[in-house]
């Protein structure tokens, strides 16, 4: 099977289930329940295509195919400022109220977040990346700890909506944010395009890129800031699923077997709505809004990773 | 032309390249040679721009390689590590591709078909151009990304101890190849290599490295010297004479 095929198979079906999580057992109100549904099918596909992208472009800098960008530590980071929220203002307030200035809030914090760390790791000769993830890994844990503190140190009401936001829903998605986050997306998309060449050979090694001509340092940086900025909109929109990118990527790849980025960015993409309409389908009919999607991705992901390892294992 | 003056590189005070000056004409094969932490690896990267030296200047054709675009140098120097470890997925075409990236930005044109094939030609590969590198042997593998840097066209070659691990057969098969190169097609080829019996046989210039200086550079028979070799490893080397070919008898 060609790749273009694959992809288009897997294209077909990410519209079809979007179709079918849209018009499943539609009665009652429909002037409410269709927008409803259309307005949650476009922020899975704004934030599922997100974090599929920024993870398939983190893996390919890192060169490491278990590394998601949630190692930079902003999914703690989001954790950390909605319980500082909480802790400073109080569930009720309007900053946790209003879900436009919790919003802008979370992303200048994680880009800004992301852009001093960048600043911080890349002055002078330092740029190595492994350096960048330690760090990251550090930061990450810190935020979590401190954020744990903080939430022992609530009032337990206000903890179970700390609590709320720790797992992702698409359940109340507020509209406005989402077309907010999609003029950030396509923005960011289309900076995005000048380096989507240079893939390929970054996947090479840093040693093979500078011998081929790509000014790497120069592109790498911005790409960098790039997952961020996409990880930050995502994460802001419905709570930290980064998880969810290990486990579409890796799938395109064995999917896909190919190392060209046009193929592996676009499966993945589609792969990571297939889930997410799946999971959320899923939730809604299966668990009737029980539980959260975050969960259940991080259950099938769970298993998928021991089974990469244990895979990995068996080569040595 | 390849000019060096007064390089200097350290890594936490220490100097590992110490004043080197140089210069290599073109056509020609150099070998550096020296023993393990003379900076033989680190001279050879800082030419070919892979880490930034400290001070000093290096110039190729008379530009600067510090302001000289990425792309437009990539097509006039290429540099083969020794570790080569790429964990893709690849097929030697593909690899051999990868060579055209400076003149084609990932979109191959008929011009650089053309490039890849003979370059696969070149290295006799073609009968296993669709298979993936890690099913290869150590010197099929060395001899692919030979075949990349040959379709990457350029002027200057720089490799970094391109024998590694080969046999004898592989080794003299890759050292006639470059001698090829330069004679037929005019390259001018830099390496770093061990063994001082293939540098002596193939290589037209020699400059000999200890702890980050140079201690000798100069045509083959005069480097390849009983004095100046014990200079360098701390050895007695004896020199014998085959078929006008300088031997050292090290064992």
């Amino acid at each position: 099977m060609g790749y273009k095929k694959k992809t288009i198979i897997l294209a077909v079906i990410a519209l079809l289930l979007a179709l079918l999580y849209i018009f499943y057992d539609l009665s009652g109100n429909i002037d409410y329940i269709l927008p409803r549904r259309i307005i949650k099918v476009v922020a899975i596909v704004i934030t599922g295509g997100a974090i599929a992208f920024a993870t398939v472009v983190f893996m390919t800098i890192t060169n490491n195919r278990i590394l998601t960008p949630s190692v930079l530590g902003l999914d703690s980071l989001y954790m950390l400022i909605q319980t500082f929220i909480i802790f400073i203002f109080g569930a009720n307030s309007l900053v946790m109220m209003i879900s436009e200035i919790n919003y802008l809030i979370s992303i200048g914090a994680m880009i800004i977040f992301s852009l001093f760390l960048y600043r911080f790791l890349f002055k002078g000769e330092k740029n190595n990346i492994y350096f960048l993830l330690l760090i990251g890994m550090i930061l990450g844990t810190f935020f979590g700890s401190f954020t744990d503190f903080m939430q022992v140190l609530i009032d337990p009401n206000e903890f179970m909506v700390a609590q709320d936001q720790m797992f992702a829903s698409i359940n109340n998605v507020n509209t406005d944010l989402v077309y907010l986050s999609i003029i950030i997306i396509a923005a960011v998309k289309i900076y995005f395009f000048r380096f989507y060449k240079y893939l390929d050979v970054i996947a090479l090694g840093k040693d093979e890129a500078i011998n081929l001509g790509v000014p790497y340092d120069y592109v790498v940086k911005r790409l960098l800031i790039i997952v961020a900025i996409l990880i930050s909109v995502s994460t802001a929109l419905i709570g930290p699923i980064t998880f969810l990118g290990l486990l579409v990527v890796n799938l395109a790849y064995e999917f896909m077997k190919t190392y060209r980025h046009f193929y592996i960015i676009l499966s993945s993409i589609f792969i990571g709505l297939i889930a997410l309409l799946g999971g959320q389908f899923i939730v809604e009919k299966v668990f009737t809004f029980d539980t959260t999607i975050s969960v259940i991705i991080n259950f099938v992901g769970g298993v998928y990773f021991i089974y990469l390892l244990l895979k990995e294992n068996k080569k040595w | 032309m390849v000019d060096l003056k007064n390089v200097f590189k350290s890594y936490n005070k220490k100097n590992v390249i110490e004043d080197v000056s140089l210069e290599i004409t073109k056509g020609t094969i150099t070998s550096f040679i020296g023993p393990n932490g003379a900076g033989k690896s680190t001279l050879i990267s800082m030419i070919s721009r892979l880490i930034a030296k400290d001070n000093g200047a290096i110039t190729i054709d008379g530009q600067d390689i510090m302001h000289t675009k990425n792309n437009e140098l990539a097509k006039k120097i290429s540099i083969l590590k020794q570790s080569n470890a790429i964990n893709l997925k690849l097929t030697i075409r593909e690899l051999v591709s990868f060579g055209r990236f400076p003149y084609s930005q990932g979109k191959l044109k008929k011009e650089d078909n053309e490039k890849i094939d003979e370059a696969i030609d070149y290295m006799e590969l073609r009968d296993i151009q669709d298979k993936y590198l890690d099913e290869l042997s150590g010197g099929q593998r060395q001899r692919a990304h030979i075949a990349m840097v040959i379709a990457q066209d350029t002027e200057y070659i720089l490799l970094d101890e391109p024998l590694n691990n080969l046999d004898m057969r592989h080794s003299v098969q890759i050292m006639k190849t470059l001698r090829k190169l330069v004679n037929e097609m005019g390259k001018t080829i830099l390496l770093v290599i061990h063994d001082i019996n293939f540098a002596s046989c193939y290589s037209d210039q020699i400059v000999a490295l200890k702890d980050g200086k140079i201690v000798k550079q100069g045509r083959t028979c005069d480097v390849i010297d009983k004095c100046v070799l014990k200079d360098i490893y701390d050895m007695d080397i004896d020199i014998k004479e085959i078929d006008n070919r300088r031997i050292c008898v090290y064992f």
